[in-house]
């Protein structure tokens, strides 16, 4: 019987981080932003029926950047535990700080765990509070750390570069066209530094709204609302506010 | 739930161990409840008395409640469990919604409440039955459909009006007489509230409208714009209108005779 070949512990761990930093890095960036009456999500997915981000309970909001597999059963596992948490309990009871511990407890478990690989994944959870100071937003990178955000966050590919633009142009009371401007605009520079177009077809958004009369805040920004919001400009983004639902 | 009934069974209603019991177990029970159908949508609507035997046990118990954007559930029955049936089919709906990513179609929704219904058919024979009236807008049809239950989960669609509850049969002879095909939104609501006073006034465990406490009936509209309970005021001024003319007429509008 051969001795396996002592491999040590840091060197192990530096190997599956960078295993799985690879592999989040092969998949497209996305951003989330607050803006002035919640917060929105944008990121470029070619595919309208694998999302990216998805509602998680009333106030609630995910995002995941990497291998879509994995993410969506993070996905799942989030509604349940939020649905059984709430349905439990009662709705207020649902927070995005316990959906967050959550998922960083799973993601450290399967990353230091030997039998399993670790997962290609970066999540965001979002929570949009009454006023943006109630705002919560948790970026859980694949090793089961969380990192709390404020303003703006990036994940996926480029994302240190990504965050370093936002976080030099991102102001707080930023209306929902200028924020979904300047996540574009994040989004299409290239790791040489060049400009490229995204298409809107191409560009998936979803906001949380507190705004919103229904309890649920969550909603997608599809179509002809899509295309106004990017066209809109500084003076007629009060307009766009008032007309959605 | 098939998540919940592997990992939590005993959060199900239908898996608990019932305990033996002697003669009927007194636990409130409702109600009357109805549903309209019109063109471009359906109205759903209760009454707001809860008794216990013979004794009153709540004045302004809700009855009906939306079981997602466009459907709305309404229970007749014993009322701690039907709200508890009504709380996980919610929260089933919603749930599927998120994880498929799409709505359920009404005809899926109805079929998941006959199951649940079904479910509770031990506590059923025991005296604890539960029977909703479910009426929803189906967006693929494009219209308002009702579907009513009987205690063992049987479901059949109705088409035009039904009702449920200890008040149900006077409630669908007032119905029977003022519906028609061409009811609008507004006169669809009145004429929910026609047939809960009619069910109120022979029926004792139904309540009419309630001036003094000003307590109204619950009347919801589920139309292609989704799910809208009329507020207080909508439902005090049809309540109103109606006691109004019933104060020269006691047992409401004539049908004609031929």
């Amino acid at each position: 019987m051969s001795t396996p070949f002592y491999v040590s512990p840091q060197q192990a761990m530096a190997d599956r981080a960078e295993y799985a930093r690879k592999g989040i890095a092969r998949g497209r960036s996305l951003v989330v932003l607050q803006y002035a009456d919640g917060i929105v999500f944008v990121g470029e997915n070619p595919s309208r029926a694998l999302h990216k981000f998805s509602e998680i309970y009333d106030r609630i909001g995910f995002a995941a950047a990497g291998k879509y597999n994995e993410y969506e059963n993070l996905r799942i596992g989030g509604v349940r535990y939020a649905d059984m948490r709430g349905y439990t309990y009662d709705r207020a009871d649902v927070t995005a700080r316990g959906l967050a511990n959550v998922y960083a407890q799973t993601l450290g478990t399967i990353f230091s765990s030997a039998a399993e690989k670790p997962y290609e994944v970066e999540l965001v959870v979002a929570e949009v509070g009454e006023t943006s100071d109630g705002d919560q937003i948790y970026r859980l990178p694949h090793d089961g750390s969380i990192v709390d955000e404020h303003g703006s966050v990036a994940v996926g590919g480029n994302a240190e570069q990504i965050s370093t633009y936002l976080d030099q142009r991102h102001q707080d009371g930023m209306s929902l066209a200028e924020a979904l401007k300047l996540a574009v605009q994040a989004l299409s520079r290239d790791t040489n530094g060049t400009e490229r177009e995204i298409p809107a077809e191409r560009l998936e958004v979803a906001v949380l709204d507190r705004t919103r009369p229904q309890k649920r805040k969550f909603k997608r920004i599809v179509g002809r609302q899509l295309g106004r919001l990017l066209e809109a400009d500084g003076a007629s983004t009060e307009a766009e506010s008032a007309e959605e639902e | 739930m098939d998540f919940l009934s592997d990992h939590q069974p005993e959060m199900l209603p239908g898996r608990r161990q019932l305990p033996p019991t002697h003669g009927a177990v007194e636990a409130p029970h409702g109600t009357t409840i109805v549903a309209v159908s019109f063109p471009g949508g359906v109205v759903l609507a209760g009454d707001r008395r809860a008794t216990m035997g013979n004794v009153i046990a709540q004045r302004d118990i809700e009855k009906v409640f939306p079981a997602d954007e466009y459907s709305a559930v309404g229970i007749a029955g014993t009322a701690g469990l039907a709200v508890e049936m009504v709380k996980l089919f919610q929260l089933e709906l919603e749930h599927f919604e998120k994880v498929e990513g799409a709505q359920l179609s009404l005809e899926g929704k109805a079929n998941r409440l006959s199951t649940m219904i079904r479910s509770n058919l031990g506590m059923a024979m025991q005296g604890l039955a539960v029977v909703p009236l479910f009426a929803g807008f189906d967006v693929d049809r494009g219209k308002g459909r009702i579907f009513s239950y009987d205690v063992t989960g049987g479901r059949s669609e109705e088409h035009g009006y039904a009702a449920t509850g200890s008040g149900s049969l006077f409630a669908r002879g007032a119905m029977k007489k003022l519906f028609r095909r061409d009811l609008s939104e507004s006169d669809a609501t009145t004429l929910v509230v026609q047939a809960l006073y009619d069910a109120a006034d022979d029926d004792s465990a139904t309540g009419g409208p309630d001036v003094a406490r000003r307590i109204y009936p619950i009347v919801t509209v589920i139309t292609e714009d989704g799910f809208r309970r009329l507020d207080d005021e909508e439902s005090a001024e049809i309540a109103r209108l109606i006691l109004e003319r019933r104060l020269e007429q006691p047992d409401g509008p004539r049908a004609a005779l031929l």
